[in-house]
């Protein structure tokens, strides 16, 4: 962990709620896609935990939904804004686990680590299948980024865009033989479920970000697991009570 | 300048202490910095059993600070000395407070005992004000006969200094100062957080799972500043002053109103470094308001002439 002050590049809507926001600063301390960092926002006492979407040398790209009055702030960040970060908290994907026919399963806002993963998947000869989920067309981001690079397969709840239905129902039993997902809580949990083999990011809210607090503890079979020091990536395994 | 502080009998460096609940035991901040610059500092709640603690989730913002339901998450006294403290000894020479929880009269005596036979611990500080378990924590704090029932059987098998710490929660908090100190508390410190709520607007539903969650951060300075005020003023014991504390400035501000030492609690938390910060600081914020010696500055609110 580090704590770094990066400068705002440029900070982008990509639909009506989904931000990118490009950061320019020390990344030296984020070590493995899965990663996040936890901003402070001007005039909010908590941080806000969010996802690394993408890294490349001191540039630190991140992909975020407005979902309250802390995002909503980040939104309105211009070019030039100085933002004190936390960096490089939580485990990561662990990539050396992946094996055979390998599917990245993004539910919604779960999409952007999974871009940085597929960058670094692809840099070892693994070739994943992207299986991308959204409630409604509108709120698609990412895709044709994801498209550059991969097979992807997209699901609507209401069929405006892909197949009608939930991403879940684009992983098929027999088609793939390791898994990566971040999305909605049911989303991993239809995942574990499946008793396929994989690593799931989970997301919560945190008090601290680096295991201090015991704010965002959860039940794994080797005992309580803190979200954000000993995830948030955990393995499908240990997430079979 | 002097920074260092006597409490109950024991020399701290500084008066700065990380409060319970916001260091874990000291292992992550270990990482980032040397810890022996503190003062002390207190670990994470411990009770005998492990407890998981409640549900997600258990953590919300609100105005100026945040809540927390965490429900004293920790792996049991036992295994707090078996495997933390090792652990700890090697990065930490120090002594630590050692938070002590529980649900009952026994459960809190049996982990007292468990943690205050431990070289590592120099004083016990006894949580009877946590708002967020459901039997025994706030509950032991809100009445002074069972506040000073706890205290007395805790103090029998406590051969080191025991602090009470307050909730918060309460019409007199003087009441229950009093009440402690008789049972044989050597010290007091406060607050514990205040209980408190927040609301999702879009659902309607409280945020934290467990809905009434307790509120620290710097929402809570000027309560916690009149009540370390009232109690330093009640009772003979020695006070420790927390709540809402960020900077030196706000050392500075509870130990004017009679706080011998501080805990500082969710600025850990935001900045992992404020404790830190915090040291460095106070011998520049000293001398702005003229004071060579820490000690010089306790209790100075109530010697100024209005």
């Amino acid at each position: 962990m580090k704590e770094t002050d990066y400068t705002v590049i440029s900070n982008t809507p990509l639909n009506a709620s989904v931000y990118e926001m490009r950061l320019a600063g020390d990344n030296s301390a984020i070590t493995r896609p899965g990663q996040f960092v936890n901003l402070k926002v001007t005039g909010k006492f908590l941080r806000r935990p969010i996802s690394v979407c993408d890294v490349e040398g001191d540039s630190l790209v991140i992909v975020y939904k407005v979902v309250g009055e802390g995002t909503a702030i980040m939104s309105r960040y211009t070019r030039g804004e100085k933002v004190n970060a936390l960096t490089g908290l939580g485990n990561g994907f662990d990539i050396d686990r992946a094996q055979g026919k390998v599917a990245l399963i993004g539910g919604g806002v779960g999409l952007p680590p999974l871009y940085w993963l597929l960058k670094t998947l692809l840099l070892r000869g693994v070739k994943p299948t992207v299986l991308a989920g959204f409630r409604t067309a509108a709120d698609e981001y990412y895709i044709d980024r994801f498209s550059r690079l991969a097979d992807v397969k997209t699901a609507t709840e209401d069929g405006s865009l892909g197949v009608k239905g939930r991403v879940t129902d684009l992983f098929k039993a027999g088609e793939y033989d390791y898994f990566f997902a971040c999305g909605p809580e049911p989303m991993l949990a239809a995942l574990v479920n499946t008793g396929m083999d994989g690593q799931l990011s989970y997301e919560a809210r945190m008090g601290c970000g680096f295991g201090a607090c015991m704010g965002c503890s959860c039940k794994t079979k080797e005992g309580a697991k803190r979200i954000c020091a000993d995830g948030p990536v955990m393995t499908a395994e240990e997430m079979r009570l | 300048m002097n920074l260092a502080v006597k409490f109950c009998g024991i020399t701290l460096d500084n008066p700065v202490i990380p409060a319970s609940g916001t260091f874990g035991y000291g292992l992550e901040f270990a990482r980032l910095y040397d810890i022996n610059i503190l003062g002390s500092f207190s670990i994470k709640g411990t009770t005998l059993e492990p407890r998981f603690g409640n549900p997600l989730p258990r953590i919300a913002e609100t105005p100026s600070g945040m809540l927390n339901s965490v429900g004293l998450q920790n792996p049991g006294a036992e295994a707090v000395a078996r495997d933390i403290f090792p652990e700890l000894k090697k990065v930490y020479r120090k002594k630590v407070f050692a938070n002590v929880g529980g649900h009952d009269e026994r459960s809190y005596v049996a982990a007292a005992e468990i943690l205050a036979r431990e070289d590592i611990v120099c004083a016990v500080e006894l949580n009877i004000s946590c708002p967020n378990v459901r039997e025994g924590g706030m509950a032991f704090g809100t009445d002074p006969a069972v506040a000073a029932r706890i205290t007395s059987a805790v103090r029998k098998v406590v051969h080191k200094p025991l602090i009470v710490k307050l909730s918060p929660n309460v019409t007199d908090i003087t009441e229950i100062a009093r009440a402690v100190e008789e049972a044989g508390a050597d010290g007091i410190s406060l607050i514990n957080t205040l209980l408190g709520m927040a609301v999702d607007r879009r659902t309607g539903r409280a945020i934290t799972h467990v809905p009434h969650a307790g509120l620290s951060g710097a929402a809570v300075k000027p309560v916690a500043l009149r009540m370390v005020h009232e109690v330093a003023s009640a009772v003979k014991v020695p006070v420790i002053g927390m709540g809402g504390i960020e900077n030196a400035y706000d050392v500075i501000d509870f130990m004017s109103v009679g706080a011998a030492a501080v805990e500082v609690g969710s600025a850990n938390l935001v900045d992992p470094f404020a404790c830190k910060k915090i040291i460095e600081d106070l011998p520049r914020a000293l001398a702005e308001i003229g004071a060579d010696d820490i000690n010089e500055i306790v209790g100075r609110t109530d010697r100024c002439a209005k």
